[in-house]
């Protein structure tokens, strides 16, 4: 018998799978495919102060190997997900996340804040990397004074885990990582989309409404597992992989260059069970390389 | 609706035309009832040169024989691909997606189902399943040149046909809204699936003669079952997904 239990930081895992921020909806939507308790957990769309509507379409462009998208954080705002989304959620045997996003820092904390009284809710995702909205977002995660600033005025009112969503769009990721988790995160997770653009040669003109999207997919695994095994040398808290996970064999790449958990996305698009497959596919690895439990193939590779 | 993972198996691949192929596929167990303007989103191969699936309209179903027709136009490299499935090739499915065009009601005397280009792939499962009401059916169908014009006879099945060409070929020269059909009959309902330049065109003949119209959207999307957000149309409600508050709008819900 295999152990996939994990910690992350207060958070308890029962395996290291979870599902990223905007590829699961609110679970809800999978639960014709398999039962998403079966999950580490789940973490659900991005959740602003007020509603979005998010960027005109187009908002999505097919890449080799990968895809680029603009949806800018559309959803009703917090106040509509706890009267009309949490309650649904409850009955969810796993970690429920919720993804939070601002254009300004007092928005960030007003977010943080409500959802802090939700019980089901055990932790935050920061997310503090979006690359399509205009004010805020990315914008945060990109230096480290501003990076630190929101995971400051965060900590002050939200009392359970916070995981901080992490932006590759910078010159050195570890900096970023180390700004966030002297302000108090409990975990960071990376990579966030990359920032991209395509262009329809035909008609001249880029494919996005928004001219740039954030790029996620196969295609930029290998830059994911290069900021993971950097972050991991320069903090101590624990991180959580993600970027073009496709399979186990890439979720175990991760958790060796140092990755405590995983998230999965831009997959549930193509095969929506490919979380559950990945939970088993981890679990057949470590029997069939003689491990007991998972976390003894974390940051094997220094 | 509950939605299902399916590996089909395909039985047929009838090229119609240098670009529109007629793919039939079955399952080895009884397909679930698929509403017409639904879609099914394939996995094409499972190569990262076509990561997406791709959402294709439901042309046809056969529950006797359990089959379902996919009429596809070739587009890009996951159509391509399709073009080359062989009798035999598993194809994986989540099906059925997407709402349906709505039945008309017991006082209306005559439809009109109007397609454009590939356009016409969800009007002939409409066309069948209409037959079960009392109301009369025509088909209105136009393309740029007759060898575009597929599956005539299928549709002759279940409604009088009136076709445009723009090249003449076939029928009345132009577009679908310049035919005759249009000044000469009165019609209850309009259902429209194709070009959106045409679309629109119909719609504003509905809206002219207060004629309650569908539409069905072909929105790019990377899930197809409303969780990447990707697909929106602008509504008087917002932005709504086309794969999950769609393909079917009533045209008095889109700012159009």
């Amino acid at each position: 018998m295999v152990d996939l239990g994990i910690n992350i930081g207060n958070l308890q895992l029962k395996n290291p799978v979870m599902t990223a921020s905007g590829t699961f909806g609110y679970g809800t939507e999978f639960s014709d495919f398999f039962d998403i308790s079966a999950l580490g957990g789940i973490i659900i769309k991005g959740t602003t102060l007020h509603h979005r509507e998010g960027n005109p379409y187009p908002r999505m462009a097919e890449t080799p190997a990968g895809m680029l998208n603009a949806v800018g954080l559309q959803n009703k705002g917090v106040e509509y997900f706890i009267t009309s989304i949490y309650p649904s959620l409850k009955t969810i045997d796993t970690h429920v996340l919720v993804n939070v996003s601002g254009s300004t820092i007092e928005e960030y904390v007003q977010a943080a804040e409500k959802i802090n009284d939700l019980d089901k809710i055990p932790a935050i995702e920061l997310n503090i990397s979006c690359p399509n909205v205009k004010k805020g977002g990315m914008g945060f995660g990109t230096s480290c004074a501003s990076a630190a600033e929101v995971v400051k005025a965060v900590r002050k009112v939200y009392t359970k885990s916070i995981m901080v969503k992490l932006s590759p769009n910078v010159t050195n990721i570890a900096e970023i990582a180390q700004a966030v988790e002297a302000e108090g995160a409990d975990s960071v997770s990376l990579i966030n989309t990359l920032l991209g653009m395509a262009v329809d040669a035909e008609k001249q003109k880029p494919v996005l409404s928004t001219i740039t999207g954030g790029l996620s997919g196969p295609c930029v695994k290998p830059i994911a597992l290069r900021m993971v095994w950097q972050v991991a040398k320069a903090v101590n808290i624990p991180i959580v992989g993600l970027g073009g996970i496709m399979n186990a064999t890439d979720a175990i790449e991760f958790m060796l260059v140092g990755a405590s958990a995983v998230q999965i996305g831009t997959a549930n698009f193509i095969d929506p069970t490919v979380s559950l497959k990945i939970v088993n596919g981890i679990e057949a690895y470590l029997q069939k390389h003689n491990y007991s439990s998972v976390k003894d193939i974390i940051g094997l590779i220094k | 609706m509950k939605k299902y993972i399916l590996d089909c198996v395909v039985v047929a691949n009838i090229p119609l035309n240098k670009r529109y192929f007629l793919l039939r596929v079955s399952h080895p167990s009884p397909f679930p009832r698929m509403l017409p303007g639904q879609f099914v989103e394939l996995r094409v191969d499972n190569s990262s040169d076509v990561l997406l699936r791709r959402p294709i309209s439901i042309h046809d179903m056969n529950y006797e024989t359990n089959e379902m027709d996919l009429l596809v136009q070739i587009v890009g490299a996951g159509t391509l691909k399709m073009s080359e499935l062989k009798k035999g090739d598993l194809l994986n499915m989540i099906a059925p997606l997407g709402n349906s065009f709505s039945m008309p009601t017991i006082d209306m005397k005559h439809v009109l189902l109007v397609g454009g280009g590939v356009g016409v792939a969800p009007l002939l499962l409409l066309g069948r399943v209409l037959q079960q009401y009392s109301c009369k059916v025509s088909f209105l169908l136009g393309a740029r040149t007759a060898s575009d014009l597929v599956q005539l006879d299928s549709f002759s099945q279940y409604g009088e046909v009136y076709l445009t060409t723009e090249d003449a070929t076939v029928g009345e020269k132009g577009f679908v809204t310049n035919h005759s059909l249009l000044k000469n009959k009165v019609f209850d309902k309009i259902y429209t699936c194709g070009p959106t330049p045409m679309m629109k065109a119909i719609s504003a003949y509905a809206k002219t003669n207060n004629i309650e119209c569908e539409v069905s959207l072909e929105n790019t999307m990377a899930c197809g079952f409303g969780v990447c957000l990707c697909c929106v149309t602008d509504t008087t409600e917002g932005h709504k997904c086309v794969c999950t508050e769609g393909p079917v709008f009533n045209l008095t819900t889109l700012k159009w």
